[in-house]
Parts: structure tokens; sequence; C-alpha cells
């Protein structure tokens, strides 16, 4: 596979037209704003959790991206694997997106926790686009941060 | 055939040795990205080198002969920069750091001074929505600390400066009116000669940011009508094909002379005490501390060579490239170019969109050809929201820039599109 087949993969592109969950609802307990200064990539997401504690479900991840098809499938894929999970079981699933994304494609990742995430291996290989795959997955860690510090 | 090519388009491409890399997949590179920064040419690798192994020292402080020669280099290049701007006084050109520095530095002298040079509350500083973020931000900074208001010219919808409301933007109360002489994002080519008269005419200070203007257009102040001429004039080394960390502030020699010191440090003043300093005069006022001495070696050998190829040739190259390039844009599907669609009113920098691709994505499929741009707000956020878009992808040429370069581009643009599977 070329690079540019590696980081272009199907799933990717599929997200980056579907946007799965995309749009802004409620109710929700936080709402961030998380912008990539060097590109202008922005994305706005809100979470709304079920419950207290790590047992909490993530009830709905809703959010509005502007930004290349990296970063808004990025979002699109986080939503959908993450939407139903208790937040521990979330955060498996995001700590194995950071360590992949910042293993510079050396990094093995578990499919079985990934998923169609795993599709962003070739991402990981370009440093220049891995804050493209990594707007959304960091706005939901604060997103989550803060809708528990308000709790 | 394409009129107004440089005749030694191919011996002038020698000059630049990283132009015979190729890239991943041994593809050749096709640099786009000179407005980003330029390519070198071998003299200014050479010259750094040559001073790096041969006459390396402190300038003004070392009582030897290397100390004597690299002084020597150091002030002829000042002499070298002087001479490519046409600058009336070589006691008028201040290295700095960068284009960034050199706008900075004159925000917060005017910020510090004292009397009626300091804007204050009631007063107007005037800019423009064009502006790079290195001339929006330290005027920003300084209305903030200062109390005067912040205006600025709006732009057209075909990307020239809206310059109907020139007299309320400009008038007794404004005290600076800064602005860009080429925009970096839309390519625009301002009226330096027609904004400076109106700013002078009701006495405020003009300060122009030639970053884009100064690798592309002759530049002559000294033949400038007085009340035509722009109190301050600053471009960056590296887009002229220097090296980086240095910058370049001209400014008017009473202006400056009048002007409070930016850093405090070595050399720039005439004599210390611990309760008081008093400064040396200008340039050296304004440069305290170790400057960049052999970047200043190599911009001077840089403008020396841009001035033998002849900016006058380096013009008509670019506006011919230009011409070429936004003709083959115009053939692509679905993309739009946001500026002056006639290469009469603009500078060698295209900004475009295409539709149902981000230029990030764009910029992707591109490098992965060898064609490098740039693609995002190029540090022009307020001119991509006045046109409604995020972010965008930039061409940009220079004199090296062949017509099979842009071919290559334009060829690379459609492959994105059929990768993409749009339209
Ligand atoms: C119009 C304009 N102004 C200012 C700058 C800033 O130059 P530098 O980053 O070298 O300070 C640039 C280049 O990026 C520019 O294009």
């Amino acid at each position: 596979m070329s690079d540019l087949d590696s980081l272009y993969q199907d799933v990717i592109l599929d997200h980056a037209k579907r946007k799965l969950n995309a749009g802004l609802r409620e109710p929700f307990e936080a709402e961030v704003h998380h912008v990539n200064p060097t590109c202008g990539d922005e994305v706005t997401l809100r979470v709304h959790l079920d419950g207290e504690g790590p047992d909490a479900t993530v009830a709905d991840i809703s959010y509005d991206a502007l930004g290349c098809s990296i970063s808004t499938s990025a979002a699109s894929v986080m939503t959908d694997l993450l939407i139903g999970r208790t937040l521990s079981e979330a955060d498996t699933v995001v700590q194995e997106f950071l360590a992949m994304m910042r293993g510079k494609g050396q990094y093995e990742p578990d499919e079985d926790v990934l998923e169609d995430a795993v599709a962003f291996q070739g991402t990981a290989r370009l440093s220049a686009r891995v804050k493209c795959a990594l707007l959304s997955w960091m706005a939901y860690q604060d997103a989550v941060t803060r809708a528990q510090e308000d709790s | 055939m394409i009129q107004g090519l440089l005749p030694d388009l191919a011996v002038v491409r020698k000059d630049f040795p990283i132009l015979e890399r190729t890239l991943a997949g041994g593809v050749p590179l096709v640099y786009l990205d000179s407005a980003n920064t330029s390519q070198k040419p071998q003299v200014v690798i050479d010259a750094m080198v040559d001073h790096l192994e041969r006459h390396n020292a402190n300038i003004a402080r070392a009582m030897h002969q290397l100390g004597a020669e690299s002084t020597a280099a150091f002030e002829e290049a000042r002499d070298k920069v002087a001479a490519f701007i046409g600058a009336p006084s070589r006691d008028e050109v201040i290295f700095t750091k960068n284009a960034s520095e050199a706008l900075n530095l004159v925000a917060n002298v005017l910020t510090w001074a004292e009397g009626s040079l300091r804007p204050g509350p009631g007063d107007r500083v005037v800019i423009t929505e064009m502006e790079h973020h290195s001339n929006i931000v330290p005027w920003q900074l300084l209305t903030q600390r200062t109390g005067a208001e912040l205006a600025w010219f709006g732009l057209t919808d075909e990307g020239h400066l809206d310059l109907s409301r020139v007299d309320e933007l400009i008038d007794e109360r404004t005290k600076v009116v800064a602005f860009t002489w080429v925009s970096n994002m839309l390519g625009t080519i301002n009226p330096v000669a027609e904004l400076t008269r109106r700013a002078h005419e009701i006495g405020a200070i003009v300060v122009v940011d030639a970053s884009q203007a100064a690798p592309q257009l002759p530049i002559d102040l000294a033949a400038m009508p007085e009340a035509e001429r722009p109190d301050v004039v600053v471009f960056t080394g590296h887009k002229v094909v220097g090296p980086t960390g240095i910058g370049v502030l001209w400014g008017r020699g009473d202006l400056l002379s009048q002007l409070p010191p930016f850093l405090g440090g070595g050399e720039m003043i005439e004599t210390v005490r611990m309760e008081r300093s008093t400064y040396a005069g200008i340039p050296h006022r304004f440069e305290a501390g170790t400057p960049p001495i052999v970047e200043a070696v190599g911009l001077g050998a840089a403008v020396e060579y841009l001035a033998a190829v002849g900016l006058e040739d380096i013009r008509r190259h670019e506006h011919a490239i230009t011409e070429y390039a936004l003709e083959g844009l115009a053939s692509v599907p679905g993309l739009h170019v946001i500026g002056p669609k006639v290469a009469e009113e603009r500078g060698g920098a295209i900004s475009f969109e295409l539709d149902g691709v981000h230029p990030h994505d764009i910029a992707q499929v591109l490098d992965s050809r060898g064609v490098a741009v740039r693609a995002g707000h190029h540090c022009a956020k307020p001119a991509h929201a006045r046109f409604g878009v995020q972010s965008s992808t930039r061409m940009s040429s220079y004199l090296y820039t062949t017509p099979a370069e842009i071919d290559a581009l334009i060829d690379a643009l459609n492959y994105t599109r059929s990768y993409f599977k749009v339209g």
C-alpha cells in the first residue's frame, strides 16, 4: 500500500463522508471547543454522561467539526466507538488510541480495542497529521474532565 | 511560448542545489511554497560557510584581526541591504531576528515613546484585514496598552483594500497606518504610494510590511517622493533567498532617532553607569546583544544575488508564472481562487479552494507527488474569515519556478479530485 493509501484508508474516507453522530445535541454536561492552531481545524464537542464515577455511561458525544478528512473522520470513529460504553471502558479505548498515535507507526495496536480506529495507524506515521487525528479525542478527554468537575 | 520568463531560468535553477533533490519514491521536488520560505542559492550557503570557516569572531568588540574581518563583513551586509532597498542612509537599516520582530520593535517603541509619537486614548492605529498575524497582533498589543483605538480597512470581494472609508479611517486622530505591501494570502499588491500620501497629509506614521514585496518587487526608497515614502519598511531574510534568523527594519532616520530603545544590552549603549545609561545612535541603538552575524553575511549575499539576477526581471518572471498558474488553476473543475484573478494586480502567492477536498488533504496528495504547497490559514485568519473560509491551499512561485512545475501542480490537483472522487 502506498503511504497515501495507508493514510486515506477506505474506513477513514468513509467516516469523513458519513460523519457519524455529528451535530450538537442536548442534553450535555460539558461543552468544549478545541482548535489546532497550526491549521485552524476546530471542533466543538459535548458529552452527556449517565451516572457517576467510572461506571457512568457515555450516553452521548455530539460535535461540530471543521477540518480535514483525518480530523473529521477521527471524530466520527471516536463517537461510534465510545458512545454507550462506561467511562472506564471508554478510557481504555482512548489510551490505546493515544498510544498508537504517539507510536510513530511502531506501536502494535490492539485491534479488538480500537476496531475501526486502527485505520489511523497510517496517520501515526505522518507526524504532521497526528494532531489532526487527535483533535476530537483530546476534546473528548477535556469534556469528560469538565463534566466530572462540575458534577 | 510564455513571455517574460527569466532568460537564464535553467542557469538560475542550477544555483539552488535543493531543487535537484528527489523525495520519497524518487519523485522530483516541485517547490511551490516560496512565500513561506524561499530556497537558498549556493552563493548564500558558501558565504555563510566561508564566514564560519575563516572569519568567525564577535563583532565590534574584538580587538583582533578576525574581529575586524567579522565586523567588516557584518557592516558590509548592512550596505548591501541598504542598496537593495535604496535606503537613503545605510544607518537606517536595522537588523532584527525576522519581520515579526521588526514589527514588534516598531509597535513597542511607539508604545514607550514620549510625547506625540505615542498613540494614546482618542488616537487611532489603522491596519487592514489582509495582514499577516505579525502585523496585527503587535498593534492589538499597542492599542490595548495605550488606550488608542484599533481600526482597519476591510476588503472588497475581489480581494483589494476597500478604500471607500479612507477619509473616516485616516483623519487627524490617526497616528499610525500599518499595512502590507503584498498580501501573503490574497497576493494583492497594495497602493503604497497613495496610502502613504494620505497618511502623511495628516501626519501619521506609515509602517509597511514588505515581507512578500521585497522578494519580488524592485524597491527604491530613495527614489520615492518623500510624501509617498513610508516611514518604516520591514522584511524578513528567509523570503529573499537569505537565511532564517535575520530580518530588516528600515526606518526614517529622524524618526528612529526620536524613539526609545527596544531591547537593552551590549552594543546598544553609549555609556552605562549603575544608575542609568545613555544609548548609541542608530542603527546600533536597536541592536542589543550579539547580532545574527553569519545570517547577516548570508542575507548580504542573498540580496546581492537577487540584484545580480535583476529585480525587474524577477518581477516579470513572477508575473509570467502567476499568469500561467492562474490559467491552469482556472481549468481545474471546482477550484476557486481567493483574491485578484488577474496577474497584474497580484504577487506570486495564489490561495485557492477546491470543492469537496480540505486543504490539508490536498496538500497531502500533492506532497505524495513531490509538489510542496502550504495548506492552512497562512497566518492570515482574519483574511480567511473575510472570505468565509477556514483555511485554503496556497501555491507560491519564485525566480526558480518553471511552467513545467505549474503543469505538475495542475496535474496533481486533477489527480487529487479523482483520488477523493469529487466531481
Ligand atoms: C506578509 C508577511 N508578513 C510577515 C511575515 C512574518 O515573517 P517572519 O515569520 O519571518 O517574521 C510573513 C511571513 O510569514 C509574511 O508573509
